[in-house]
């Protein structure tokens, strides 16, 4: 169990890296996918079952790939060669990481910080009891509908935005 | 339990016996079971590729007034076992240029997104890779990964033509990915899992009797899924040379050649699962061995139904496939899911014959509601005549009073 | 077993990978997949919190979270990349350094 976490954070964390720091736009999106499937490994691990399938099924059939087709839309203007990164890249990397290191201390004084799971028990995480709690109107109803208005307001947004305006059209 | 009834997990109790009677503690003797099964249920569907591509040739040989394969073996049947050894004789060539990771991962992930499908499809009563508690959403969930495998095929061979195919096949996957998901909520809400094996399970009455739209709509899908024709123009060979796969040679060519055929058989294998009734008939949970032979019957005919789709039925264009998908299938699915969600609630489940009247009428009125819009729209849209229209040549002692020279 | 602090540690150290990515990036399509980073993290703690704390609990907010960071992250990736997109087509380039239209 640890051993199988260990490797996957080492995984997720190695491509996340790369995927900041690829010279290639390109191949910062395929380190991303590796990224992003190891999120999916860690929900398993942490026994959302479900979550880690929608994980794959969101972020890598959709969103990555929406990333990839944007990369190769705007691929003529990319310079692949030369720095792809700010020109004090090197000062954001030392705050962030002492940011962190403070951030991982003072997380570390929280009583619950070494908590060990326990067993999960029966019929938690069950799917069916997170689909009435969504539609619930004392439980998430209304963030539920709201997000379904985002959605469809950044589906009509997206459309609008990025389709290409024929001359003689307003 | 005796050997004919349910020969897999016999052999699999013998051989837990055998392993613990040499010593193996009860773990390892699971662990191995794992790898033989896991091995098996990889390997074999990869075999039955073989069989898979004599029969398409075959059967498609035949829808063509040809022969088909028929030197090698009786009825050509080692024709496919050849052809592989050929491929696996043949030189690798990269592409200048290419991304080399990349476009070598690309036709494993392919394979491996149609071979994980296999994993929850529950084979009989009694075998099943996994019982997944969200079986239907894994399944589209490794169909992204297997679009993942295309798009970097398309991108790492360092060639227009590849990259346009890989476009095309994603653009169209995603698009037709949509009424999918919309379809699928309909078996999981007859059956009230996502499970593949409740969902197989739970149809005392097939789901294609009480929901005949949808499952002609997740047909139309899977097979825009698979990229057969007539959604192939993907590999349309006389527009893109031949898509995502051009620069591929040797095995790796091979790779996306039995995805492909493999990706066929599957969806006729999700296509009986969650419209069919799966393993699901007359004694299929006593003699579970009798419940596979059910599935492979079902699976096959609807299998034949795609081939003789893939052989009768001309090609699309783009913007046709597009317009179908988005303005015909999205709208019709999502008004297929909120009628079937209320008369389902509607009529009480005790009453099946009643439950599969109602559901019928109701399919039936959706379906000549949204024929009648269709050709409304499509009267609207009238193709402009461009030419007109040619006289037939004749030869000139024949005499017709037809004054285009019609047919005498 | 694994202890809480594994998770937060792992999820904090994602989050400012994509921090960093945001910050330095000049392609704003990388800068994006910095935060993509960033709300995968969010939801590596949201799920852990869930599983380590409220497991046994009948409300599910952890859950509830993530199933909403999803739906964000999906309509912000759209408008994102159609922004992007958008000013690629008016001034031919992706590079943040670029977008300075608003410089006096």
């Amino acid at each position: 169990m640890k051993l199988i976490f260990l490797l996957t954070a080492l995984v997720t964390v190695g491509s996340a890296i790369a995927t900041v720091s690829a010279r290639k736009i390109l191949h910062a999106a395929l380190w991303l996918v590796l990224t992003l499937l190891g999120v999916a490994v860690l929900f398993a691990l942490l026994e959302a079952s479900f979550f880690a399938v929608v994980q794959v099924l969101v972020y890598i059939g959709a969103i990555s790939i929406l990333i990839i087709f944007a990369v190769m839309l705007s691929r003529s203007s990319l310079v692949d060669e030369g720095s792809q990164t700010h020109r004090r890249w090197w000062a954001v990397a030392i705050v962030l990481l002492a940011v962190v290191i403070a951030w991982v201390a003072a997380l570390s004084l929280w009583p619950n910080w070494s908590t060990v799971s326990a067993a999960l028990p029966a019929g938690a995480g069950d799917l069916a009891t997170l689909g009435k709690q969504l539609v619930d109107p004392n439980g998430y109803l209304l963030p539920f509908e709201l997000s379904s208005i985002l959605l469809v307001a950044a589906l009509v947004g997206a459309i609008y935005t990025a389709v290409e305006k024929k001359a003689g059209q307003a | 339990m005796s050997f004919i009834a349910d020969p897999i997990n016999f052999i699999a109790r013998w051989l837990t016996a055998v392993l613990t009677g040499w010593g193996a503690s009860a773990s390892v003797t699971q662990l191995i079971l794992f790898i033989i099964s896991a091995g098996l249920l990889a390997m074999g569907p990869l075999v039955f590729t073989i069989l898979l591509i004599w029969v398409e040739r075959k059967i498609g040989g035949r829808f063509q007034d040809r022969l088909g394969p028929n030197r090698l073996g009786p009825w050509g049947i080692f024709q496919p076992i050849a052809d592989m050894l050929k491929i696996f004789t043949k030189e690798y060539i990269t592409p200048i240029g290419a991304d080399k990771v990349p476009f070598n991962l690309a036709p494993i992930l392919a394979v491996a997104a149609v071979l994980a499908v296999w994993a929850v499809i529950p084979l009989a009563s009694t075998v099943y890779g996994v019982n997944l508690n969200v079986g239907a959403v894994y399944i589209l969930a490794v169909g992204a990964l297997g679009e993942l495998g295309f798009i970097m095929a398309g991108l790492g061979s360092n060639n227009k033509y590849a990259m346009l195919g890989g476009f095309r096949v994603v653009a169209n996957l995603i698009s037709y990915e949509v009424p999918m998901v919309v379809i699928l909520l309909i078996p999981i809400m007859f059956s009230g899992s996502l499970g593949m094996n409740d969902i197989a399970s739970s149809q005392t009455t097939w789901n294609v009797f009480l929901a005949p739209l949808a499952a002609l709509i997740f047909f139309i899908t899977q097979i825009a899924e698979n990229a057969r024709a007539p959604f192939d123009l993907i590999e349309a060979d006389s527009e893109l040379v031949a898509g995502f796969n051009v620069e591929y040679s040797g095995l790796k060519f091979g790779f996306f050649y039995v995805a492909d055929f493999l990706h066929s058989a599957t969806a006729a294998l999700v296509f009986s699962t969650l419209f069919l009734g799966g393993w699901r008939g007359p004694g299929a949970e006593t003699y579970p061995v009798l419940g596979f032979v059910y599935l492979v019957i079902k699976s096959a005919i609807i299998y034949f139904a795609i081939l003789h789709i893939r052989f009768t039925i001309p090609r699309f264009r783009i913007d046709q496939m597009m317009n179908f998908n988005w303005k015909f299938l999205t709208p019709l699915s999502l008004v297929v899911l909120v009628a079937t969600a209320v008369l389902d609630k509607l009529v009480p489940i005790g009453q099946t014959l009643l439950r599969v009247g109602v559901m019928w009428a109701a399919n039936l009125l959706i379906w000549l509601i949204a024929d009648q819009i269709v050709k409304r729209v499509s009267k609207r849209q009238a193709v402009p005549e461009v030419a007109q229209p040619r006289p037939l040549a004749r030869p000139p002692q024949v005499k017709t009073n037809d004054a285009t020279g019609g047919e005498a | 077993m694994i202890p809480l602090s594994w998770y937060l540690i792992l999820a904090a150290v994602v989050m400012f990978i994509g921090l960093y990515g945001v910050l330095t990036r000049k392609n704003l399509i990388g800068a994006l997949m910095g935060i993509e980073l960033m709300l995968n993290s969010v939801n590596i703690n949201l799920v852990a919190f869930w599983r380590y704390l409220h497991a046994g609990k009948p409300e599910m907010d952890g859950l509830v979270f993530v199933a909403m960071v999803f739906v964000v992250a999906a309509a912000e990736t759209a408008v994102g990349l159609a922004l992007i997109i958008s000013a690629y087509r008016r001034r031919k380039s992706v590079d943040a350094n670029d977008m300075d239209l608003l410089k006096g």
